[in-house]
C-alpha cells in the first residue's frame, strides 16, 4: 500500500507548478509537505489524489498505476482548510455520506459513525447542521469524515489553518493519535516549521514547486542538504551570511572575524555561506567556539517565555531567539552572541558542506 | 449618575427621513386620500369612509383580474427560477466563454421595457411577425391579438425571455462563490453530479433563489408596461392583469377612489404574499 510519485511534473500553460518529482510514502506514515504558500503543497496533493493529472510521470498505489485513475474510484480522503461539509446534512449524515455512496451496509455506517465521533469528541453534535457548530467542531466534522471512510491515503491540506490558536493546538495534539494505528498514508501540508517538528514522521521541504529534501522530519531539521531546505525549514527564518574562510578563521562581511568550527576546518579556503538557526544567537554567555556579534535592534518581540530580537547584521536582518524576556532598546547596540559551531556551511551553490548534527 | 442627553443624533437620521417621506409617503398620502374621499373634481372632496373598499373587494372583475394575475405569476416562477438555475448550472465558470454567455445573458435587461413589448408585438404578428408567421407557416393557428391563449402564451414566452436572465445572472453569481474545494471533497467522496445538485449547489444557493423568487414574484405581480405594448390586456379582457385593470380604472375612467382604494389593496397583497414567502423559507432554514 505504498504511494510512489515517479517523475512527476505539472504544468499548467507554460508555468511549471511541479518540478520533475519523485517521492515515495509508506503505509503507516505520517508525511508532512512543508513549505510557504505557493511553494506547490496544494498542487501536489491534488495530483497524489488523482484530483489532477499529471503532466509527465506516474503515480503508483499498491504496485498499480493509478496515473489516469479518477478521484471518484479510488480510495482516498481529503480534508481542506476551509471547513468543507455539506451544509444541508446533519453531522452524523455528514459522516456516513462517503459510506453511503460506498454502499456500506447500514449497520456498519452507524457502528463507524460512532466511533468516530467518539474519537472526534462530535457524539452530542450528531444531530446539528454544520452551520450550528464552532470552526473546530466543523474541522473535527471533516476530519471524522475522512477518518470514518477508513481510505488507504488521507490528505491533509493545511487543515488547521483556519482555526484560531487555541483550537489549533488542541486538534494538533490529537491528529498524530487519530491516525496511530491505522496503518493508512497520512499527507500533510503546512506552512509552519514547527508543525512539522511536532508531528514528527517525515517531512518533504517544497521551495517553488521542488522537492527539495525528503526523510525523517528530525533528520531533515539536523541536517539540511541545501540552504534551500534549511531555509524552508526554519521558523524564524535561518540567518545567512556569506564568508569567507581563511586558515582558521570566517570572515563575514568585511571585518567580523570568526573562529572556525569544529566540522568546518578540513574545508578548503574560500567562498561559502552560512546559516545559522535564530535560537543558536542569544544574549546569553555562549560556549566555547563561539563568537559575540554586535547589531542594531530593529525589533524586538517579548513573548511569555522567550524574546525574538531582529537586529541589523552588515546591512542584513538577522533573528535571535532566547529563552527568558531579555531587555532589547529598539534602535540600540546590543551585544549577542553566536555559537559559530552549531551553523551551518554552504558551498557557493547552496549545497551543504559542514555542519548539522 | 451624569447622563448626557443628546439629541444631535436625529439631525443625521433627518435627510433620510425626508427622502423616504417624499418618495413614499407622501406619495402614498396621496392615494391614501383618494381612497376614502369622493370627488367631483375641481379638488372638492368628501369623506367616503371604505365604500371604495368594499366595492372593490366586492367587484367581479377585481377578483378576475386578481386572479389572470395569480395564474400569470405562478406560470412565470415555475417556468423561470428552474429554467434560470438550470442554465446557470451548465454555463462555463471559466474560459473565455464566461464572458460571452454573461454578455448574451444580459442582453435582455438591458433594453427598455416598453421597447421589449413593440419588439414582442411585432415579432409575434400573425402576417410580418417572424414568430407569428413561423407558427402559421408550421401549422398552429396562431393569432395573439384574437386568441386568449395565443394571447397569454405570447405574454409569458416574452417575459421568460426577458427575465429567465436575472435568476441565470443570479445564481451564475451564487455558483461562483461556493470554493472550489466543495467540489473536490464532493469528487474524493465519490458524489454524484445529483448528489452535487443536491448536498452542495442548492443549500449553497438557497439565499440567492430567496431573492430571486422574490424579485421575480414582486415584478412579475406588477407587470405593466410589456404586457399594455404588447396586447394592451386583451383580446377582450384575457390579459389584463391588476396594473392594466387599475390603470383603466384610475386614467380611462377616472374613478379616482375606487382606483386608490385599489391600489392599496393590490400594496397589501404584494406585501402580504412576499412576506409570507419569506417567513417560510426562512423558517425552513432554523428547523
Amino acid at each position: 500500500m505504498t504511494l510512489e510519485l515517479r517523475q512527476v511534473s505539472k504544468r499548467v500553460g507554460a508555468d511549471v507548478h511541479i518540478h520533475e518529482t519523485s517521492l515515495m510514502l509508506e503505509p503507516g506514515s505520517f508525511n508532512i509537505l512543508l513549505g510557504t504558500t505557493l511553494a506547490g503543497k496544494t498542487t501536489l496533493m491534488k495530483l497524489m489524489a488523482g484530483l489532477d493529472r499529471p503532466s509527465t510521470g506516474s503515480i503508483w498505489f499498491d504496485g498499480q498505476n493509478v496515473t489516469g485513475v479518477s478521484v471518484q474510484k479510488r480510495n482516498l480522503s481529503m480534508v481542506y482548510q476551509q471547513f468543507i461539509n455539506y451544509p444541508n446534512l446533519s453531522v452524523y449524515e455528514n459522516i456516513a455520506s462517503p459510506l453511503r455512496v460506498a454502499g456500506v451496509a447500514r449497520r456498519e455506517i452507524d457502528a463507524r459513525v460512532q466511533e468516530v465521533a467518539e474519537l472526534l469528541r462530535l457524539t452530542p453534535m450528531l444531530k446539528r447542521r454544520p452551520s450550528e457548530l464552532s470552526g473546530g467542531q466543523q474541522q473535527r466534522t471533516a476530519l471524522a469524515r475522512a477518518l470514518a471512510k477508513e481510505s488507504s491515503l488521507i490528505l491533509l491540506d493545511e487543515p488547521l489553518a483556519n482555526l484560531d490558536y487555541k483550537l489549533r493546538e488542541e486538534l494538533r495534539d490529537e491528529l498524530p493519535k487519530l491516525f496511530a494505528d491505522r496503518n493508512c498514508i497520512v499527507a500533510y501540508a503546512t506552512t509552519e516549521a514547527s508543525e512539522a517538528l511536532l508531528f514528527g514522521g517525515n517531512t518533504a521541504t517544497l521551495h517553488e514547486g521542488r522537492v527539495t529534501q525528503f526523510g525523517p522530519t528530525s533528520t531533515i531539521y539536523r541536517r539540511p542538504n541545501t540552504l534551500t531546505s534549511a531555509r524552508v525549514f526554519s521558523d524564524p527564518p535561518i540567518n545567512v551570511a556569506r564568508i569567507r574562510k581563511a586558515g582558521d578563521e570566517i570572515v563575514v562581511g568585511e571585518r567580523v572575524r570568526w573562529p572556525v568550527g569544529r566540522a568546518a576546518r578540513h574545508l578548503a579556503d574560500g567562498d561559502y555561506s552560512i546559516g545559522i538557526r535564530p535560537h543558536h544567537i542569544t544574549p546569553h554567555r555562549g560556549n566555547e567556539g563561539s563568537a559575540t556579534i554586535e547589531g542594531r535592534v530593529l525589533v524586538a518581540e517579548l513573548s511569555g517565555s522567550e524574546s525574538v530580537v531582529h537586529f541589523d547584521m552588515d546591512g542584513q536582518t538577522w533573528v535571535s531567539q532566547s529563552q527568558g524576556i531579555h531587555p532589547f532598546e529598539v534602535g540600540s547596540l546590543t551585544r549577542l552572541q553566536v555559537d559559530v559551531e552549531r551553523g551551518f556551511i554552504f558551498s557557493a551553490d547552496g549545497d551543504l558542506m559542514a555542519g548539522g548534527d | 449618575m451624569n447622563k448626557v442627553v443628546n439629541q444631535r443624533a436625529w439631525i443625521f437620521v433627518l435627510p433620510v427621513v425626508l427622502l423616504v417621506a417624499f418618495n413614499a409617503i407622501i406619495p402614498l398620502m396621496t392615494v391614501v386620500n383618494f381612497s376614502v374621499q369622493e370627488t367631483f373634481g375641481d379638488n372638492v372632496f368628501s369623506w367616503a369612509g371604505l365604500t371604495w373598499f368594499e366595492q372593490v373587494l366586492h367587484s367581479e372583475r377585481f377578483h378576475a383580474a386578481l386572479l389572470r394575475q395569480l395564474m400569470f405569476t405562478a406560470i412565470i416562477l415555475v417556468i423561470e427560477i428552474p429554467l434560470g438555475l438550470v442554465i446557470a448550472l451548465n454555463m462555463p465558470r471559466k474560459g473565455p466563454w464566461v464572458s460571452v454567455c454573461l454578455v448574451l445573458m444580459a442582453l435582455p435587461l438591458l433594453i427598455p421595457w416598453n421597447v421589449v413589448g413593440a419588439m414582442w408585438n411585432i415579432f409575434a404578428l400573425p402576417d410580418i411577425g417572424l414568430l407569428g408567421r413561423g407558427l402559421n407557416w408550421i401549422g398552429f393557428e396562431y393569432n395573439y391579438t384574437r386568441q386568449p391563449f395565443a394571447a397569454w402564451f405570447t405574454m409569458v414566452l416574452m417575459d421568460v425571455w426577458h427575465w429567465t436572465s436575472l435568476v441565470v445572472l443570479l445564481c451564475y453569481a451564487g455558483l461562483m462563490s461556493i470554493p472550489d474545494a466543495y467540489y473536490q471533497a464532493a469528487k474524493v467522496d465519490g458524489a454524484r453530479r445529483w448528489a452535487v445538485f443536491r448536498h452542495i449547489q442548492l443549500p449553497k444557493l438557497k439565499y440567492v433563489l430567496t431573492i430571486a423568487i422574490l424579485l421575480r414574484f414582486m415584478d412579475s405581480f406588477m407587470i405593466y408596461t410589456e404586457a399594455i405594448v404588447l396586447t394592451g390586456g386583451g383580446p377582450g379582457n384575457a390579459t389584463t392583469f391588476l396594473s392594466i385593470d387599475l390603470q383603466k380604472i384610475a386614467l380611462g375612467q377616472f374613478d379616482l377612489g375606487p382606483a386608490g382604494a385599489m391600489s392599496i389593496v393590490y400594496f397589501l397583497i404584494i406585501l402580504l404574499l412576499s412576506w409570507l414567502f419569506y417567513t417560510l423559507m426562512m423558517r425552513s432554514e432554523e428547523k
